[in-house]
């Protein structure tokens, strides 16, 4: 709607594979240039000039999933903190400012990340440089803001997930999954412990964590690289380092059970089933150059079993065997930390949770059976390549793809040649991929089901 | 504490106006005198075209069968000419061509987006949906299914319901109060014919508005319209829905719903899209709460009070009527304080008028960000065919912003005198509110 809404990633927003690069025989993606600066802030530059207008976003590589325990929603309380005010603009005035001068602007926080950005005309990016640095090194959040901003979080957690039946149930459903991995815990906090926080809370995150040398600046439209750094050098470069705190690097066991997680709910009125089972992200594909390849290759997978209209997975249960409205996979691997594969299923009138199951899994054991094909595979690397061939056709697309890239420990190089390793996934690699990940017994279900008002206990 | 020097130069920057975006608008005219406005721009090598069939929306839907134009715009690319629904879909993934149709109250749009690779392509199978859609039994049933299945889940939705009430309520006996998208039994009793029947009367040349961005020139573009739009009928169904000449009926409306949170929707009287004023009623509605962090309505509610994480006000010109609409989301226990704070922000507009500072913050606002729009070819295509349809000059992009600038204050301020009516705010909402 404006450029006003906060969202609180919930890891839903990369439920398709970040489509980046154009195909293999062209040039790079973005053509991205960098530096990093001596306090440790690495600039990214990617040059657009379609239109007299240009993109900073400022990535912190923090999230919710470095909150203290007992501390959830703090990435986010602090994310909304942010507006709040230094000694040098009080509160509302950088929103003011950039207002009038029209920028748009927009902030988010995720498991992994916090980033906040402004679009505004590219003669303008000096001032958005020296508001948003100002706000890295000096936020001074005026304590009369602290509990109406905590009663507007609230009510932000109210409109998306005690508002949502479904988000209500994957927020448990996370918990469910997540046994030892702070992923466990959603963005937006538990209720009570977000009612429980303190504006002390906020600020020693802030200083833990908000620094030249633990973000990433990325500025994507009308400009030339050399100036901006050199833009960046004088406005950014004269914010100390800070020392980081080590953070642990939680991991997750391997899910050896079954789980079923349901939630009824009157708000339901079509029930819909999910599968979900553990996968590799970009931080174990890190180091182990197998979990890199079957990361690729299980995001070709995902677009040959559940990529839209032509999908296996909605081809055989909506149009073939007619017992669905919707059904798909997903494959979420863009994230510091462990992730998953997903399958869903939406039953048509008539057809019970229990006979959609059935038949969602007889899918994919015939996935397993049959195998995947060569023409499927070469179709989906097409279609993936195609897809990041027109990034460029966005002023903001490229910084969000890079900085969220960036921030979960990815290189430049990495998103430059998203194309090219996609193009390399074999047939092999996807059958292996698809054998390892569909065939471990280890998964949570979720039903998400109606319930007969009568019945519905709570107010 | 370094950084601090560099704010002075923010607090001393003076607005000089952005450099506008080079929009160079070119009216093509094809061999068989089918006309499109065309921004050529080789940032990325894709062909956008939007395009919308003006009055041809869901008005013209039969009576009892609502719904009719949302399912003909969800079914035209399930399947067409030689191909069946799964053959479509697979020459439209297999060469990365978006293509789709919507359906609104006032019109029915569609887009492609492709590569120019693909473009011979996806200028065929557009051609194909627009006038050889098969409607094939299985996909009809399927998307009717999916479109069933959603109209469920709006009966519990807070926003959907408060919403469907709105319109219920202002636009009682008009075509506005009919559901764009149908009821269960209404979809249920669309046919195939009615399908065919809309598509034959509705989506005809004399209400079509082209707009196309991308690497193509005029010489390229007029064969392709010829050959994606040629086929269509020359002159279609007139849109029979009348002007709404009633007022918005003032009061509180509520759905009762099980949810802790309240949906708070308000309107109001608004303004014609060819109203002189409407330029003015753009800057007004920006201060009062179009604005996000800035606008009185967000100043007052959330930033003061904390009392809702969103409240917001915008026009919705229609064809046949104007409203100035709002909401707001706030816990059931304060809708009786957000509701008297929304008549409140309006009284006081309506009778101290807005300062100085307000106002010319939201002009710079709407005239800095206008360069934003010219990001991406589809949204550019858009606004090519909003121009149209509105009946603007070519050159608009280049004229647009001095229409702004040219507000001032006493505009502004004698039209939220004479506009604004916190007496006659219909409120509807959804949720168990308290004090009312």
């Amino acid at each position: 709607m404006s450029s006003f809404q906060r969202v609180a990633l919930m890891g839903l927003l990369f439920v398709l594979p970040i489509a980046i690069g154009p195909a293999a025989v062209q040039a790079k993606v973005f053509d991205a240039k960098q530096t990093v600066l001596d306090n440790g802030l690495q600039v990214v530059v990617v040059e657009n000039h379609r239109a007299p207008v240009v993109t900073q976003m400022v990535w912190y590589k923090v999230g919710a999933m470095d909150e203290p325990p007992g501390k959830s929603g703090l990435a986010h309380f602090l994310e909304h903190l942010m507006f709040k005010g230094t000694p040098s603009h009080p509160a509302g005035e950088f929103s003011a400012i950039l207002s009038r001068n029209g920028g748009e602007e927009n902030a988010f926080t995720s498991q992994d990340y916090t980033a906040y950005f402004q679009s505004v005309a590219s003669d303008r990016l000096e001032l958005v440089m020296t508001l948003e640095a100002d706000r890295m090194a000096n936020l001074d959040i005026d304590a009369t803001h602290f509990e109406p901003e905590k009663k507007v979080i609230l009510e932000e957690r109210s409109m998306r997930i005690d508002n949502e039946p479904g988000s209500i149930l994957s927020e448990q459903a996370g918990s469910a999954f997540y046994r030892n991995h702070p992923y466990a815990i959603p963005v937006i906090g538990w209720r009570h412990e977000i009612e429980a926080l303190t504006l002390e809370d906020a600020q020693a995150f802030y200083r833990r964590f908000y620094a030249p040398n633990n973000a990433i600046l990325v500025v994507s439209g009308d400009v030339a690289a050399p100036d901006v750094f050199d833009m960046a050098k004088r406005i950014y470069g004269p914010i100390p380092a800070r020392d980081l705190p080590d953070r642990p690097v939680e991991t997750e066991p391997p899910l050896l059970t079954q789980a079923v997680v349901s939630y009824a709910d009157p708000r339901v009125t079509t029930p819909s089933l999910s599968i979900r089972k553990q996968a590799p992200g970009w931080a174990e594909s890190r180091n182990d150059p197998d979990a890199a390849s079957e990361r690729y290759a299980l995001q070709v997978l995902s677009q040959i079993v559940g990529g839209g209209p032509t999908g296996i997975l909605y081809r055989r249960l909506v149009i073939d065997r007619g017992l669905a409205v919707s059904a798909g996979a997903w494959y979420d691997g863009s994230n510091r930390g462990p992730s998953s594969f997903g399958f869903y299923i939406t039953p048509k009138d008539g057809v019970s949770p229990d006979e959609a199951e059935t038949a969602l899994r007889q899918e994919i054991e015939t996935i397993l059976r049959d195998g995947i094909g060569k023409d499927a595979v070469e179709r989906a690397i097409v279609r993936l390549q195609d897809a990041a061939a027109t990034a460029m056709d966005s002023l903001s697309g490229p910084a969000r793809t890079l900085g969220s890239s960036l921030a979960i420990g990815m290189t430049v190089d990495d998103v430059e040649s998203w194309p090219d390793r996609i193009g390399a996934v074999t047939v092999e690699a996807v059958n292996d991929a698809a054998h390892k990940i569909f065939s471990d017994p280890g998964e949570v279900e979720t039903r998400l089901l109606p319930k007969p008002e009568a019945e519905a206990p709570k107010s | 504490m370094k950084p601090i020097r560099y704010l002075l130069i923010a607090l001393i920057l003076v607005w000089a106006g952005p450099a506008l975006a080079e929009v160079n608008v070119e009216k093509v005219v094809s061999p068989r005198g089918l006309t499109a406005w065309l921004v050529r721009d080789e940032t990325v090598p894709v062909t956008a075209i939007q395009f919308e069939f003006k009055g041809g929306g869901a008005g013209h839907d039969p009576m009892g069968r609502e719904g009719t134009a949302q399912l003909l715009a969800a079914t035209m690319d399930e399947g067409a000419g030689p191909y069946d629904s799964m053959a479509f879909r697979k020459e439209l993934a297999d060469q990365s061509i978006s293509l789709g149709f919507s359906a609104g109250r006032d019109s029915f749009s569609g887009s492609v987006y492709t590569l120019n690779r693909y473009r011979d392509k996806a200028v065929d199978l557009l051609r194909l949906s627009l006038t050889e859609p098969r409607f094939d039994e299985e996909p009809v049933n399927r998307i009717r299914a999916q479109m069933t299945t959603s109209l469920r889940g709006q009966q519990t939705d807070p926003s959907s319901r408060a919403g469907e009430l709105m319109f219920e309520t202002i636009f009682d006996g008009h075509d506005y109060a009919r559901p764009t998208e149908g009821t269960e039994d209404s979809l249920a009793a669309v046919t195939v014919n009615d399908l065919q029947a809309f598509r034959r009367a509705v989506l005809t040349k004399d209400r079509l508005f082209i707009g196309v961005v991308g690497s193509i020139t005029p010489e390229e573009l007029g064969p392709i319209l010829d050959s994606a739009f040629g086929g269509l009928p020359d002159r279609g169904e007139t849109d029979a829905t009348p002007d709404f000449d009633g007022a918005v009926p003032p009061g509180i409306k509520v759905v009762d719903m099980d949810v802790p949170q309240s949906t708070v929707l308000f309107a109001q009287k608004g303004i014609a899209l060819d109203d002189p004023r409407y330029y003015t009623a753009m800057v007004l509605n920006h201060a009062l709460g179009g604005g996000g962090f800035g606008s009185l309505l967000t100043d007052e509610i959330r930033v003061e009070r904390g009392l809702v994480y969103s409240v917001y006000s915008f026009l919705h010109p229609m064809d046949h009527a104007a409203l100035l609409r709002g909401g707001a989301g706030t816990a059931n226990e304060t809708v009786g304080e957000v509701v008297s704070l929304i008549r409140d922000a309006f009284r006081k507009v309506k009778e101290e008028g807005l300062s100085i500072d307000r106002i010319d913050d939201a002009k710079t606002y709407l005239t800095g960000s206008f360069p934003l729009r010219f990001t991406n070819s589809s949204r550019i295509a858009d606004q090519l065919v909003a121009m149209q349809v509105y009946g603007f000059p070519i050159d608009y992009f280049e004229t647009r912003n001095e229409r702004i600038e040219s507000v001032t204050a006493e505009d502004v301020n004698a039209l939220a005198a004479e506009l604004l009516d916190p007496d006659g705010l219909l409120f509807v909402i959804a949720g168990r509110p308290a004090g009312l």
